[in-house]
C-alpha cells in the first residue's frame, strides 16, 4: 500500500501524525513543556480543594506528621524502648515521619490516576503524565509545611542543649526532594498503570505502603539492621533518603558511595520503567476501561 | 484549492470482544496456574472451549480513507455503534488506531463533552482557565480571551461562583464557551449541542459557522440531529458499520441517511395490526376497522412507484367497517424524504356518511403539485377518541422531474437545482402590460 502515497504527500508538512500504538517509545518532553501551564493549573486545583474540602486545611498537615511522632515516640520509643542513636527520640521519629510522608502521599496520590481520571481521559487528549508530575508537585507544598514544623522542633531541641548538629550536607535536602519526586513518579507510573488493568491492588496499597515503610529506617535506625542483611536492604532506594536527612541534621546514620550508586540507579530504572509503562497503558486504556 | 488539513488513510480499529483480562489479578493468576498445570482455565466462559473464540475481534472502523480541506463542515452520521465515536476518538487522540495514519495540519482541539475536567469545587473563573489548559491553551491565551469568553457564557455575574452552585444550563455554556474560543485549526465536536435551550443551541451552531467561514477553520461534526447537520454542514460521511457508506454533499448524505432500510413499494397487504400499532381506546368487544390494501396507483390503475410530476398520482385503500361503526375519520399523510409533513388529506364522505361495509377509497393527489422527491404514506384511522388504525410510511413512491417545459419549472434554465421547497405546484400567472 505504501506506493499509493504520492511524492507530494511525503513532502508535506503535517502538524501531527496519529499513528498505531507501536511498542513503547514516544515519550514527548517538547509537548510536555508546552502543557506546563496544566500542570500548575493542576496543582492549584488539587491545593484549593484540598483547602475548599477540609475544615481545617493545610492544619492537617500539621496535625498529621505530629501524632504520628507522638505515636511512634509512645509505642516505639517507650514501651519497645527501640534504640535511637542517641538522639533525641521525638526529633528521630519526626525526621522519618515528615521525610517518607513526602514520598508515601506521591505513591498514594500517583497510584490511582488512571482509573480515577478515566472520565477526563475519555474525552480530551493532553499528555497524561502532567497528572503524576502535578501530584508530586503539589506534595512538596505538603512537605515545606510539614518541614518547616520539623525545623521549629529541631530548633527548640537545640536551644535546649540536645546533643545534635546540623552538618553541611543540610544543603543536599533539595536533591533529596527530588529524588524522592523522580522515585514517587517513576513508582506511582508504575503502579497506576498496574491499577488501570488490576482495580484490586488500589486496595493493598495503603497496606503495601505501610510495609515498605517499615522496611525502611523510620522507626528504627540502620544500625539495627544486622550486617549481614545490609546489602539487600539497601536495595530499598528510601533508605538513602531517610539515612541522608539524618546524616545532614541529626548527624547520625551511614552514607555510602556504595549506597549511592545503587539507590540512583534503581530509581533511575524504575522511573524509565514506570515511564514506559504510563506511556503504554496511556494509549491503550481507554479501550479497556 | 484548498489544502487538505486531515488526511485519514487506511485507518482501522479494532476491539476485542469478550474477555479482556479479568480485572483483578487474583483471577489472572487464577487462570494462569490452572493452565500451567494444563487443566481447564476456571474463569474461561462456559461453552467456549475453543480460546480463540472467546478473543473475537470486532472492527469499529474497516479502512477509512477521507480527506478533508481547509475550511470545510464536515458532517459525520450513523446509527448508534457505526464507529463514529470511535473515529473522533482516534481524531482527539484519545484511543489509538490499530493500523492506519492520520496526517493532520494545524491544531487540532476536540469537544467530545462540554466543560471537561470541571471541579465543581472551583469557581468558574478558575475552571476556564483549568479547562482551557486541558485542551491545550496556556495561560496567556486564556487571558486574553477571557472577558470574551465570559461574555459570550453569559454568566459573568456567577463568574466568580463554585461551579456546584450552576445551573446544568449555566455549567453547559460556561464549556461551550471555553470550547468555543479555544481558536483550533480544526474543531471536533460531538453531539454537545443536543444540551442546553434553544436559544444557547443557536448561538453555538452560530459560532461554530462563525469559525469556519471566518477563519477559514475547519469543522468536524457528529450529530443525529439531521436538520442541524444539513443547515451547518457542507459536506458529510455516513459512517456505516465502521466504513464509509457515502461521502458527498451534506444534504444527500442525510436523505441516503435518512432512507436507509425503507423500501420503495407501492402496495401494502394489511393482514393484521403490527404488534407497536394496536388499536387504541376501543370499546371492549368493539371491532375496529379493518385495512386490507393500500396502494399507489398510476391513471392506468396500474401499481406504481415512479411518477413523473406532471402525472396524476392516486392513492387506494379497501378497508371494512364492521358493525356498530360509523363515520370514521380517515387520513392520509404525506411525507417526504426529508421527514416534513407535506400535507395531510382527510376522507370527508365517509367522515359524513361512512356507514359499515366494504369500501374501497381512492384519493387522488393532482399532478403538477409535488416536489420531486421521495414520498411517504401514512394512514390514521381513528373514530371519536379511539384509533384504529396508525401506521407509518405504509407504501412509497418517487416523484421526478423530465424538466418538461409544460411542467410547474417552466423553462427554468434545465439542469439548475429547483429549490428544496416542499411543494412545487404549477400556479397560474396572469401577467398584464400597462
Amino acid at each position: 500500500m505504501k506506493n499509493k502515497y504520492s511524492i507530494s504527500d511525503l513532502t508535506k508538512k503535517w502538524d501531527l501524525i496519529i499513528k498505531p500504538n507501536q511498542g513503547w517509545v514516544g515519550f514527548n518532553i517538547k509537548e510536555l513543556l508546552k502543557y506546563r501551564d496544566l500542570v500548575f493549573l493542576f496543582v492549584k486545583r488539587d491545593f484549593v480543594i484540598f483547602y475548599k474540602q477540609t475544615i481545617l486545611g493545610p492544619l492537617w498537615y500539621i496535625i498529621q506528621p505530629l501524632v504520628n511522632t507522638i505515636i511512634f515516640n509512645i509505642i516505639f520509643g517507650k514501651i519497645a524502648k527501640l534504640s535511637t542513636d542517641g538522639t533525641p527520640p521525638f526529633l528521630f521519629y519526626m525526621s522519618g515521619t515528615v521525610v517518607w510522608a513526602y514520598f508515601a502521599s506521591c505513591i498514594n496520590g500517583t497510584s490511582n490516576i488512571f482509573v480515577k481520571n478515566a472520565g477526563v481521559f475519555g474525552k480530551v487528549y493532553f499528555p497524561r503524565i502532567t497528572v503524576p508530575i502535578s501530584i508530586v508537585i503539589t506534595s512538596i507544598f505538603q512537605f515545606i509545611i510539614q518541614f518547616t514544623i520539623f525545623l521549629g522542633f529541631y530548633l527548640y531541641f537545640i536551644r535546649n542543649g540536645a546533643d545534635i548538629t546540623p552538618s553541611y550536607l543540610v544543603l543536599t535536602l533539595p536533591l533529596l526532594v527530588l529524588y524522592m519526586a523522580v522515585l514517587g513518579v517513576g513508582f506511582g507510573a508504575l503502579i497506576s498503570s498496574l491499577t488501570a488493568k488490576y482495580r484490586d491492588l488500589t486496595f493493598g496499597m495503603t497496606f503495601f505502603v505501610q510495609i515498605w515503610m517499615y522496611l525502611t529506617p523510620i522507626i528504627y535506625p540502620l544500625s539495627q539492621v544486622p550486617e549481614k542483611y545490609r546489602i539487600i536492604y539497601m536495595l530499598n532506594p528510601m533508605v538513602l533518603v531517610i539515612e541522608s536527612f539524618r546524616t545532614a541534621f541529626l548527624g547520625i546514620g551511614s552514607v555510602s558511595i556504595q549506597m549511592i550508586m545503587i539507590s540512583v540507579s534503581l530509581t533511575i530504572i524504575i522511573l524509565i520503567f514506570g515511564l514506559l509503562m504510563f506511556n503504554k497503558t496511556e494509549k491503550s486504556f481507554i479501550d479497556t476501561v | 484549492m484548498a489544502e487538505t488539513v486531515i488526511k485519514i488513510e487506511n485507518l482501522y480499529k479494532e476491539y476485542r470482544l469478550g474477555v479482556i483480562g479479568h480485572g483483578t489479578l487474583y483471577r489472572d493468576l487464577q487462570s494462569w496456574w490452572a493452565l500451567a498445570r494444563g487443566k481447564e482455565d476456571p474463569n474461561s466462559l462456559i461453552g467456549h472451549e475453543n480460546r480463540i473464540e472467546k478473543n473475537e475481534n470486532i472492527l469499529a472502523l474497516n479502512n477509512i480513507n477521507l480527506e478533508i480541506k481547509k475550511g470545510e463542515i464536515w458532517g459525520i452520521i450513523g446509527a448508534n455503534g457505526a464507529g463514529k465515536s470511535t473515529l473522533l476518538k482516534i481524531l482527539s487522540r484519545v484511543t489509538t488506531p490499530t493500523s492506519g495514519l492520520i496526517k493532520i495540519k494545524g491544531r487540532i482541539a476536540s469537544l467530545l463533552e462540554v466543560g471537561t475536567g470541571f471541579h465543581t469545587e472551583l469557581t468558574g473563573r478558575e475552571n476556564i482557565y483549568l479547562n482551557g489548559a486541558i485542551n491545550g491553551m496556556d495561560r496567556n491565551e486564556v487571558t486574553k480571551k477571557l472577558d470574551e469568553i465570559i461574555q459570550f457564557s453569559g454568566i459573568d455575574k456567577f463568574i466568580d461562583t463554585p461551579v456546584k452552585r450552576y445551573s446544568s444550563g449555566m455549567y453547559v455554556r460556561l464549556g461551550f464557551a471555553v470550547a468555543a474560543h479555544l481558536d483550533p485549526d480544526i474543531l471536533i465536536v460531538d453531539e454537545v449541542l443536543a444540551v442546553g435551550d434553544i436559544k444557547f443551541q443557536k448561538k453555538a451552531i452560530g459560532k461554530m459557522q462563525e469559525i469556519s467561514s471566518t477563519g477559514g477553520r475547519t469543522v468536524l461534526f457528529v450529530s443525529h440531529k439531521m436538520s442541524t447537520i444539513q443547515s451547518l454542514c457542507d459536506r458529510a460521511i455516513l459512517i456505516d458499520n465502521g466504513t464509509i457508506k457515502t461521502i458527498g454533499p451534506a444534504k444527500d448524505v442525510v436523505n441516503e441517511y435518512m432512507n436507509l432500510g425503507k423500501i420503495e413499494s407501492g402496495e401494502r397487504k394489511l393482514d393484521n395490526h403490527s404488534k407497536t400499532n394496536k388499536p387504541k381506546g376501543l370499546i371492549p368487544g368493539k371491532e375496529p376497522i379493518k385495512v386490507y390494501l393500500i396502494r399507489v396507483l398510476n391513471e392506468q390503475e396500474e401499481v406504481c412507484t415512479k411518477f413523473n410530476v406532471r402525472d396524476n398520482i392516486i392513492v387506494e385503500i379497501r378497508y371494512k367497517i364492521p358493525a356498530g361503526n360509523s363515520n370514521p375519520n380517515i387520513l392520509f399523510y404525506f411525507n417526504n424524504d426529508r421527514q416534513q409533513l407535506v400535507f395531510v388529506s382527510f376522507n370527508n364522505e365517509m367522515y359524513k356518511n361512512g356507514t359499515a361495509g366494504i369500501y374501497n377509497s381512492r384519493c387522488l393527489v393532482p399532478k403538477d403539485m409535488l416536489n420531486d422527491g421521495q414520498y411517504f404514506v401514512s394512514l390514521i384511522i381513528h373514530e371519536n377518541q379511539s384509533v384504529h388504525i396508525r401506521e407509518n410510511d405504509l407504501v412509497s413512491f418517487t416523484v421526478m422531474d423530465d424538466m418538461n417545459i409544460n411542467g410547474s419549472r417552466g423553462e427554468w434554465v434545465p439542469g439548475k437545482k429547483w429549490p428544496d421547497a416542499t411543494v412545487r405546484p404549477k400556479l397560474i400567472w396572469e401577467n398584464k402590460k400597462e
